[in-house]
């Protein structure tokens, strides 16, 4: 595969573009920190990532830069035939109620930009013949919760949106993987209190890859968190309204 | 983000326990706010030297910075972040042809560790330590500078944070030379010896021909069999003596819960130790075997969490050098003294090391070193430490800190002649004593 990646300093998106690198694929980071991508393109280089791996600037605040991001990744591997986003906007929900501007910041960012940028290279995919578009989204998308609905209507939207552009996109061979982490030990949730069933971000990463690979619309890592979900979601109502959680 | 939690924390002996405010980057920076910091690896340490120096303390658990940052093939220079874990080069770098130059007896231990412990392996009669093999280190300093120091750049720097125990500094970054290994397989022999005397001889011999060598002793035989044991000499096998295929992993086990106090009874140890010592001494003479590196270099680590086999009340570990002129009389001394004790030991593993370094706390000199496991009973334990230390400093020899949980700080003066070195270029590089553990406090004085 030769994969944009975007997101792929940190987290398990660091996991997976380990996984690519390890089997040779092609990988070009697209992010913020151009320090920060230029330490993991050496720490990808050094395991085994084909070719260069080539590093770029993109903001999912900022989808006036977008095209210029995907054209660095398509400039330095000769097209690439899969988009990954593992980036995203995260913060606690206390932080967001009471500060409208920074919720927008995290609005945009996890559903906005995210979307805009998939559309965009869904297209590109679609008239070079197809490719593989894979989102992170979350279980926080599947059912609201009152402890953290503002986070999770933007994965809400972001799944409904990857849902349709695999829909709309299928029969011109472009495959989209919707990821639904569950609660996993990362930076991001550092500080956070860890919940039964919680994952490591290598075992995110192998079964992640795995439905790359596959084109598996909809993947639940760890796997465990689909049976979660599914219970969840079939909580009526007056019992959420009730729960804590 | 790098949020805190704030999270239980103990060294591997699980003796003594804390707590930290814990931050697990995942690129190694100081907190701006001077505060007081400790930098933490895989907590493979034993004892407090990755415990914070006050309950509920900053620690900087470095495993989540583990990017490589170069590696030259032709070469084996190897260039990471400090958090990358031993196991994490063998699992690149060894089906390329390049081993740690140097490994403690666990893999799961991060490059940073290693230089802070300037941890030695079986080969270190012929090879030396791990900071024998660091070309450069990348320190941030207690002002928040990034210092880059190495052999012949800020050597003080260098000299006292290798085997500094992470008291000089924030180690983010370790260029060091991997070693070239045709396979990951070992030329094995081993030979049961009836007693000390022949195993110190025995382990001088082998150091002539074999990269690496190392005893086991049943530290429970007494009187004309004190010191039995069989000694284990090995080197890395060539492509042509290797089988097909890499070396297998072994099955991991996991230990699941905390094992009950009567599993360490002596009368069990005595067992254990009697049955391994005959075990090996049915084999004829010397008898040489191909096996994966895996179980050769780390045995233990197949069990997960087998520091849980000691129980809730956890273990010390000691692991002492004495220099060889005196080493087999003050070897002997210390075994007749744990037998007098009864103070059981699952493993007692015995070792010739090379010269010392010029790092000024590396642990080892050249002489026989001993490292064993005694499980906390309380108060008599960290007496009977007192008393072997008492043995250790009569002959000139020294602890090692990397497991050390109970010295005294006039004992350990009294062991380390280039301490006031170290104060010396400590004193320069942290005078607020921004960096400090337990240990620290216990061992050098730190305020708490």
């Amino acid at each position: 595969m030769k994969v944009a990646f975007v997101g792929g300093t940190r987290g398990m998106g660091r996991a997976l573009t380990r996984l690519l690198a390890e089997r040779g694929d092609a990988v070009a980071l697209l992010g913020r920190d151009a320090a920060e991508l230029e330490l993991s393109a050496r720490d990808l280089t050094a395991r085994g990532a084909r070719g260069p791996v080539a590093t770029g600037h993109l903001d999912l605040a900022e989808p006036d830069g977008f095209g210029a991001g995907l054209d660095a990744a398509d400039h330095a591997m000769g097209g690439f035939d899969a988009l990954v986003v593992t980036a995203a906007d995260f913060a606690a929900q206390k932080d967001l109620e009471r500060d409208p501007a920074r919720l927008r910041r995290l609005l945009d960012a996890n559903f906005t930009g995210t979307a805009v940028l998939c559309q965009q290279a869904a297209e590109r995919l679609a008239a070079r013949g197809g490719g593989t578009i894979c989102v992170f989204s979350s279980v926080a998308g599947d059912r609201a919760r009152r402890s953290n609905y503002l986070y999770g209507s933007s994965k809400a939207g972001l799944s409904a949106f990857l849902e349709g552009l695999g829909f709309a996109y299928g029969d011109r061979h472009v495959r989209v993987v919707c990821v639904r982490p569950g609660f996993v030990k990362t930076a991001m949730t550092a500080g956070l209190p860890v919940p039964p069933f919680a994952g490591e971000p290598d075992a995110v990463a192998r079964v992640v890859l795995r439905a790359m690979d596959r084109g598996t619309p909809v993947v639940y890592a760890p796997p465990i968190w689909r049976l979660i979900m599914l219970a969840i979601r079939m909580l009526p109502r007056f019992v959420m309204r009730r729960m804590r959680f | 983000m790098g949020g805190l939690s704030i999270e239980t924390v103990s060294g591997w002996g699980r003796r003594p326990v804390s707590r930290g405010a814990v931050e697990r980057p995942e690129h190694l920076l100081l907190p701006p706010d001077g505060h007081p910091v400790l930098a933490r690896g895989l907590g493979r340490a034993y004892g407090d030297a990755a415990v914070p120096a006050t309950p509920g303390a900053r620690v900087l658990e470095t495993v989540r910075a583990d990017r490589v940052l170069a590696f030259d093939q032709g070469s084996g220079r190897l260039t990471c972040e400090a958090g990358l874990s031993l196991a994490e080069v063998l699992r690149i770098f060894l089906p390329r042809g390049w081993f740690p130059p140097v490994t403690p007896g666990t893999r799961f231990v991060t490059v940073g560790g290693c230089v802070a412990c300037d941890v030695h392996g079986k080969n270190h009669h012929r090879d030396g330590a791990f900071g024998a093999f660091v070309d450069r280190l990348v320190v941030q300093v207690a002002d928040g500078r990034l210092v880059e120091c190495g052999p012949s750049r800020e050597r003080e720097l260098f000299l006292a944070t290798v085997g500094g125990m992470g008291l000089t500094g924030l180690i983010t970054e370790v260029t060091l030379r991997l070693q070239p290994a045709e396979s990951g397989w070992m030329l094995v022999e081993t030979e049961p010896l009836a007693g000390l005397g022949a195993m110190l001889d025995g382990l001088r011999d082998a150091a002539k021909d074999w990269q690496y060598t190392v005893g086991w002793i049943d530290c429970l035989a007494r009187g004309a069999t004190l010191g039995r044991g069989i000694l284990i000499r090995g080197r890395h096998a060539t492509r042509g003596e290797a089988p097909a295929g890499p070396a297998s992993e072994p099955r991991r086990l996991a230990v699941p819960l905390d094992a009950p106090e009567w599993l360490l009874s002596p009368v069990l140890m005595r067992a254990f130790n009697t049955a391994y010592y005959r075990m090996h001494a049915r084999r004829p003479g010397r008898s040489a075997r191909i096996v994966p590196y895996q179980g050769f270099f780390y045995p233990l680590d197949a069990i997960g969490g087998w520091n849980r086999l000691y129980g809730r009340r956890g273990f010390l570990q000691y692991q002492c050098v004495v220099p060889r002129a005196t080493g087999a009389a003050a070897v002997g001394r210390l075994l007749e003294r744990l037998g007098a004790a009864g103070a059981a030991s699952f493993l007692a593993v015995i070792k010739d090391c090379g010269p010392e370094s010029d790092a000024y706390l590396s642990f080892p000199l050249e002489g026989p070193t001993l490292a064993l496991d005694l499980p906390y009973r309380g108060a008599v334990t960290e007496e009977l430490v007192h008393e072997l230390n008492a043995i250790v400093i009569a002959v000139g020899g020294r602890v090692y800190l990397a497991k050390d949980a109970v010295t005294r700080a006039e004992d350990f003066a009294r062991m380390v002649p280039r301490l006031s070195e170290w104060r010396r270029v400590r004193e320069k590089w942290d005078p607020e004593r921004r960096f400090r553990s337990a240990q620290s406090v216990r061992v050098l004085g730190d305020r708490a």
